[in-house]
């Protein structure tokens, strides 16, 4: 493997690893925020209850969050140096916003909130939760206009010798790509934290565990996760479909596996892109359909990639295509499971049916997958730019840093994540476990 | 306009070493001032709140860096590849030593996590004074503006360094010692029983430690970067600095010494603070205008004139980094005057 593909390779594995923990406290932190409210409005000690159990397996996945977190800001400069160079000026920006306007808010309040509950009494621990969302959203807003650059670059002029300039932080900051891949992922989030708190409710109740708060988690991850998981299709993938389409056509054309352009192009459901003879073997199409989603009408051409030169073509198809359709797959089975255990809340029936108590169980792992696949189609699908259209990948890398270093450092990312990856579940399952009763903490 | 940036980056370096210092220092001196499980809990309660938020300063400073200075921070991140990477592993088992000890009760769990929150404590405190004497010694920067340091060498000074070689160990030793005993301080202030006595001896004995080493280190530094005493000589104000360390330093043998009192154990502590905050000055005074020297051949050192960012980011990120400290300076005035005052010692569930 030369050195940039380990480069990008160690990018890719801190990254998914990273990404586990905080899609989940993003999302996490506005359930807590609703169970605070409920706490509020009702006087019942029971939410409270509930959100002290979460606030613990939230701490857990934020510790975690923080300690992978820091090695991506430095990963730009250890193994990316000729990018950082060249964008830093641009991307710095909002890195350091993320550092000065949502890291401190947050770090600030979750140790209000995970130690002072006692002392700031009820709206006070209320408001501090609020303070954790609004940090931890800010953070990922911040995160993903970094990123929202790389994928379609607003804002900058090219300085004497071709480095990248800001000209404008207002573009930077609210770049069109930003603000709706900010709410799809976002929304990705809410999912998973719905999926997981609705998930661990049905295992107390098919466990005969804490059934009391299992009811609780099944309504508190239910009726957010069905808005969430209808709202993922329509709009929010549907309006990042389309912004793939406007601004990288080349990479719409290899995720739905469109070698050949086409009026009336169709949608694949199934299928498996051979590169080789440029065809999609065994097809399941839904015709005409792809060329309806991206203009709306029925027999509008869309572009394939015989349409662009080889060398312009994401370079890993295979996989951008098969983590495109993971995605949209199980965003499709989310809205499904979401919905039948909705009408089955809505009918007071959810808490006995155990077919769909060990369908949301089962479902637990799914939206980690879903997410992970969504960013995979995102980075892989950008490729072969690490700057869309303006820095390819292999001019981005450290030239010192050589593929014996960067295997070095990617062996012992790897023995260390696998470490905290079982501590995590060993842990996190000793406090669903031990559950959230009162008497049960030591 | 670079020369605003350089000040403010070294002032979020100084903030950053005088408070995640302290929990450094904390963690050195855990095992010695902690010797029952009530105790060590009372050591990470004394931190528990603050840790996080005073690591946030590394990243703040860092962004900072990044979009201030793209090109140092480039060309210094990937030539410091190895040691940085250690770092995080550091970072990370640290971060997890603190946060994963109180999950479970056990003879096996919380002894190995006492001994890794210690160790980890202690390497990183070396290896960010070896940092700094990377730093000011200079890196064989060429032409291109990249570098790549192994670890080590042959530990001497010449044209092929590597990160440790006896100046920059020295420094790292410097840092170990200094942070050890902002961190027995710290305890001082925010403990009581045997713990702060413990502390306080701690404190008492390193001293010396810091006394001898800030010696060495002031004069061999002189000598490696000749920068320092030239920037000295042109400007006589920035005796300034190294005054406010030394005299910082006499202070606070004075209030460790004298019939303790609260308030005296504070003003030790914050003795410590201005010792720390006259010594990094004193290197950002030593080192301007440079921000990265290279030991190949002066003009391929970047400066703040050839690795600054461009104009218009540079002002409009004064804007927004001005306000965002405001609220930054804001939470952590609130924070540290709401978990004021010394720790408990009774067992709590709302802590470690």
């Amino acid at each position: 493997m030369d050195a940039v593909a380990i480069h990008r390779l160690h990018f890719a594995f801190t990254v998914t690893f990273h990404y586990i923990f905080p899609q989940l406290t993003m999302g996490l932190a506005l359930l807590l925020v609703i169970l605070k409210t409920l706490a509020w409005r009702t006087g019942n000690e029971h939410y409270n209850q509930a959100a002290r159990f979460w606030a613990r397996i939230f701490g857990i996945n934020f510790a975690l969050g923080v300690v992978t977190g820091i090695p991506m800001e430095f990963q730009f400069g250890t193994n990316w140096a000729q990018f950082s160079r060249a964008a830093g000026g641009v991307i710095g920006q909002t890195l350091a916003m993320e550092g000065i306007f949502s890291f401190f808010l947050e770090s600030s309040f979750l140790g209000l909130f995970l130690f002072g509950e006692k002392r700031l009494g009820p709206k006070g621990h209320w408001f501090a939760a609020l303070m954790v969302f609004l940090g931890s959203w800010l953070s990922g807003y911040l995160i993903v206009a970094t990123n929202a650059w790389m994928q379609h670059p607003v804002g900058y002029t090219l300085g004497p010798n071709r480095e990248i300039q800001l000209s404008s932080l207002r573009a930077l900051l609210f770049n069109t790509w930003a603000l709706w891949q900010y709410v799809h992922n976002m929304n990705g989030a809410v999912i998973t934290a719905c999926f997981v708190m609705a998930g661990i409710g049905a295992f107390y109740l098919l466990s005969g565990w804490h059934e009391a708060y299992g009811r609780t988690f099944l309504r508190v991850g239910v009726i957010p996760g069905v808005l969430a998981t209808i709202l993922q299709v329509l709009p929010l993938g549907d309006a990042q479909g389309r912004l793939v389409a406007l601004y990288q056509p080349a990479t719409l054309a290899a995720m739905e596996g469109l070698f050949e352009t086409r009026q009336g192009a169709p949608m694949a459901i199934l299928g498996q892109p051979d590169q080789e003879k440029r065809r999609l073997d065994n097809p399941l199409v839904i015709p005409r359909m792809l060329s309806f989603l991206t203009y709306r009408r029925w027999k509008a051409e869309v572009k394939g990639l015989d349409s662009f030169p080889p060398e312009d073509w994401p370079d890993r198809i295979p996989l951008l295509y098969y983590s495109y359709h993971v995605m949209v797959g199980l965003g499709t089975i989310f809205m499904a499971v979401m919905l039948v255990a909705a009408y089955l809340l809505w009918r007071g029936k959810l808490y006995r049916s155990r077919g769909m108590l060990w369908a949301l169980m089962l479902c637990l792992p799914l939206p980690y997958i879903a997410n992970t696949a969504g960013w995979i189609s995102a980075e892989v699908g950008r490729q072969p730019w690490i700057i869309y259209g303006l820095m390819r990948t292999p001019a981005g890398v450290s030239p010192q840093v050589s593929a014996g270093n960067a295997w070095f450092t990617m062996i012992g990312f790897m023995g260390l994540y696998t470490v905290l990856g079982i501590l995590f579940l060993f842990l996190v399952y000793r406090e669903i476990e031990r559950g959230p009763e009162p008497g049960a903490q030591s | 306009m670079e020369t605003i940036w350089y000040c403010l980056v070294a002032m979020m370096i100084a903030t950053y070493v005088l408070l995640d210092g302290f929990d450094l220092g904390v963690g050195i001196v855990h095992l010695t001032v902690a010797r029952s499980d009530d105790e060590r809990r009372q050591v990470l309660n004394s931190i528990g709140p603050v840790w996080d938020g005073n690591e946030v300063w590394l990243l703040a400073a860092g962004g900072t860096l990044y979009f201030a200075y793209p090109a140092l921070y480039a060309s210094a991140f990937s030539g410091f590849y190895l040691p940085l990477m250690i770092v995080l592993w550091l970072l990370i088992l640290r971060g997890i030593s603190i946060e994963f000890r109180g999950h479970v009760q056990s003879p096996v769990w919380t002894p190995l996590w006492d001994a890794l929150f210690c160790l980890s404590s202690f390497l990183l405190a070396v290896f960010y004074g070896a940092a700094l004497g990377n730093v000011v010694r200079g890196v064989p920067l060429d032409a291109s503006g990249y570098f790549f340091e192994p670890l080590w060498t042959d530990f001497r000074l010449g044209r092929e360094t590597g990160i440790l070689d006896w100046y920059t160990i020295l420094i790292g030793l410097a840092a170990f010692f200094a942070l050890t005993e902002h961190g027995a301080l710290w305890l001082v202030v925010k403990n009581t029983g045997a713990v702060q006595q413990r502390a306080r001896q701690i404190a008492r004995q390193v001293w010396w430690g810091v006394v001898a080493l800030t010696a060495v280190v002031t004069w061999s530094t002189f000598r490696v970067q000749p920068q320092a005493p030239a920037n000295l000589a042109a400007h006589y104000w920035g005796y300034i600095f190294p005054a406010l360390a030394l005299a910082a330093l006499f202070s606070l043998k004075w209030f460790l010494a004298r019939p303790m009192t609260e308030r005296d154990d504070r003003r030790a502590f914050l003795s410590s603070c201005g010792y720390l905050l006259g010594m990094l000055a004193s290197v950002a005074f030593g080192l301007y205008p440079y921000v990265l020297p290279s030991s190949t051949s002066p003009s391929y050192s970047l400066t703040v004139h050839n690795a600054k960012a461009g104009e218009y980011g540079l002002r409009i990120g004064l804007v927004w980094w001005t306000i965002g400290m405001a609220l930054a300076t804001a939470y952590f005035v609130g924070v540290y005057r709401y978990f004021g005052g010394k720790v408990s010692t009774k067992a709590d569930h709302q802590g470690y």
